[in-house]
């Protein structure tokens, strides 16, 4: 199709606009990492590395970290067997209530985390609190998982759908049981949703911070958490500003991952 | 008597005398040169199956025979699709039994029947090359690898894709991919293949084309084949025998030129090629006799009226309402006494109708009196 030049004028100038807006700021982060005020005054006075040697050697960024990868990895892992094994109940069998519980599931990604989090509090505090059950590492975990679900559970029901039961029924055809069809077959054409959805359910998960604030005991600390806690302490603010720096570059591979993965399986030969 | 293998539907004390005797004889006929009292290959009996409300298949009872090119002709939703996937075992029927070579397979899975499908898509695995596809079966049998290979060079080369191996499903036309999914199929050297609408997908010449090889591979590895399909042209093309399906019924079962030739019901009249109907009214009226009647279009003579005609009794004076050429033939629709309308079509042997035949044309049809064939309601 062949714009009239004005009009393409016009819209790659808004393109511009709206890419600005987004990324600029992001800009903005990685310049100031680098920048010598500890106030971030604007433009930058000086250069230095000084925060990024000091993030690199900060037990507290670190462990952070650690705490937030580790959450996101089991709640990604929950969401995958879980999400996975719901997608193909609805997708694969019809039984009674099935369009009840695809609601039910997909409904927690709506919800606003405010409410998860109050209500998982609530349960966890004054419900199971009596059973023992203190808030820690794994309620974060179990948080995420909620919403985590949905992600992995989406993305698979979507390309069982469209993958349709054709293949599975030739695979049966030629001789294969349930068991040889699904990890010859089935699997991998739902592979790249899985990837795709494990990407997301992981990415969700490390940059939560609602949820994670009512689930999580005083003893743990997620990335989230300790930018939040360390934001306006004059000391860490350089720091914090690294660590922003360093998330935002790392932002990237989920994306592109997910992009890749997502696609058609037939042409990204996943 | 040799059992005239017709639906049970078929109620013989309808047709009249001259049709049962005229159609017993030719199956007769045809029925020698097969083995009728070998076990059927595949037997269904008081087969139905409903989703829900709808009955897609309401009481269907069907033999197939060793080495048969067997054919399931009907309009959509007329339950020849059901039926062909409660044999390949994907439906299970809601009442009704499948005997696979005699054995009781009505609750086996799929890959436990000795029964391999070519699907209208053909479901290939996007995922796998040509080779992975064809091998696909062999490999779950766990067939050792150097037969592996031998049969997966003679199933190439068997549907004429020798060097294809490597390339992906979406690398291939259409042809080529309906003839990865035939060998995919055939490799398991099944009992049985069953085909759904196995050309359907494909333009025309291109489907002629396919059909002769079909019909050549079906001949080589001698094996059943039941193939489902609409195109009444491509049944008869194919089939030694076929099954016309109407709502979940089998309106007749029988070879295809006697299907043909005798069609039972003025369904199948209709649907396996074209016919003129004379319904009781004008057959009273007209011919003088009772009952509702068919006749092929190409076994209506067609004169100037005046001239003499010289096959078949009955005869209709008519005026022609059109003529309309269509290459190989060319059908002139005549308006007949009592509100009948005839069509006849003539061969264009040589070239040109008869000049003085055109709108308005008074003329005489005639046909042989076996050609008027009765039909029930």
């Amino acid at each position: 199709m062949k714009l009239p030049s004005a009009l393409r004028i016009t819209l790659y100038i808004w393109m511009g606009i709206g890419l600005a807006i987004l990324y600029i700021p992001l800009l903005l982060i990685v310049l100031n990492s680098f920048n010598s005020s500890r106030t971030f005054g604007f433009p930058p006075t000086g250069f230095t590395i000084e925060w990024w040697q000091r993030a690199v050697s900060s037990s507290g960024a670190l462990s952070a970290l650690g705490t937030s990868v580790l959450a996101g990895v089991c709640a990604m892992l929950i969401a995958l067997a879980l999400g996975t094994m719901a997608a193909f109940a609805v997708q694969r069998y019809t039984f009674f209530g099935r369009t009840t519980i695809s609601f039910l599931v997909v409904l927690p990604i709506t919800l606003p985390g405010i409410v998860t989090g109050i209500a998982l509090n609530a349960t966890f505090v004054q419900v199971l609190g009596p059973f023992g059950v203190a808030l820690g590492l794994a309620t974060v975990i179990i948080g995420h998982a909620t919403f985590c679900i949905v992600i992995v559970y989406n993305n698979v029901q979507a390309r069982l759908r469209r993958m349709g039961t054709s293949l599975e029924e030739a695979s049966s055809d030629l001789g294969a049981n349930g068991w040889q069809s699904f990890w010859r077959v089935t699997f991998p054409g739902v592979r790249g949703a899985l990837v795709a959805g494990a990407v997301l359910a992981f990415a969700l998960s490390f940059d939560e911070i609602v949820v994670t604030t009512f689930t999580a005991g005083p003893a743990i600390q997620t990335l989230p958490l300790w930018i939040f806690s360390n934001l306006f302490r004059p000391n860490q603010a350089p720091v914090v500003n690294v660590v922003a720096a360093v998330l935002a570059v790392a932002a990237v591979v989920p994306v592109w991952l997910a992009q890749r993965f997502s696609g058609d399986s037939t042409t990204s030969r996943v | 008597m040799t059992e005239f293998r017709t639906s049970r539907r078929a109620k013989p004390s309808e047709s009249a005398p001259d049709g049962v005797d005229r159609a017993s004889r030719f199956s007769m006929a045809h029925a020698a040169e097969k083995t009728s009292d070998a076990t059927p290959q595949i037997s269904l009996r008081g087969l139905r199956k409903t989703f829900g409300a709808v009955t897609a298949v309401d009481g269907v009872d069907l033999d197939v025979y060793d080495g048969e090119f067997f054919a399931m002709l009907g309009p959509s939703g007329s339950g020849k699709t059901t039926v062909l996937r409660i044999i390949a075992g994907f439906e299970t029927p809601t009442s009704g039994s499948v005997f696979l070579d005699g054995a009781d397979a009505t609750g086996l899975p799929s890959y436990r029947r000795d029964v391999n499908t070519v699907f209208q898509d053909y479901a290939l695995f996007p995922h796998m090359t040509v080779a992975k596809n064809i091998e696909y079966g062999l490999v779950v049998d766990k067939v050792p690898k150097s037969e592996r290979v031998r049969r997966l060079g003679e199933a190439l080369e068997m549907v004429r894709l020798g060097g294809f191996g490597d390339r992906r499903p979406t690398q291939l036309s259409g042809g080529q991919r309906q003839r990865v999914a035939l060998a995919r199929a055939l490799v398991k050297r099944p009992k049985v293949l069953l085909l759904d609408e196995p050309l359907g997908a494909l333009d025309l010449k291109l489907r002629e084309q396919m059909q002769l090889e079909l019909k050549a591979i079906q001949r080589d590895v001698g094996i059943t084949f039941v193939f489902v399909t609409h195109d009444q042209d491509e049944a008869l093309t194919l089939c030694d025998r076929l099954a016309v399906f109407n709502d979940g019924r089998i309106e007749q079962l029988g070879p295809a030129q006697e299907v043909y030739e005798f069609p039972a019901t003025a369904f199948v009249a209709g649907f396996v090629g074209s016919s003129n109907f004379i319904g009781p009214h004008v057959a009273r009226e007209v011919l003088g006799i009772a009952g509702s009647f068919a006749v092929r279009p190409e076994k209506v003579a067609i004169m100037p009226r005046g001239k003499t005609v010289v096959i078949g009794a009955p005869r209709v004076d008519g005026v022609v309402r059109d003529v309309v050429y269509a290459g190989a033939v060319t059908r002139i629709i005549v308006d007949g006494p009592a509100g009948l309308t005839l069509s006849s079509t003539v061969l264009n042997t040589a070239g040109e109708l008869d000049v003085s035949i055109r709108r308005g044309t008074q003329v005489t049809l005639s046909w042989p009196a076996a050609a008027l064939r009765r039909i029930s309601d």
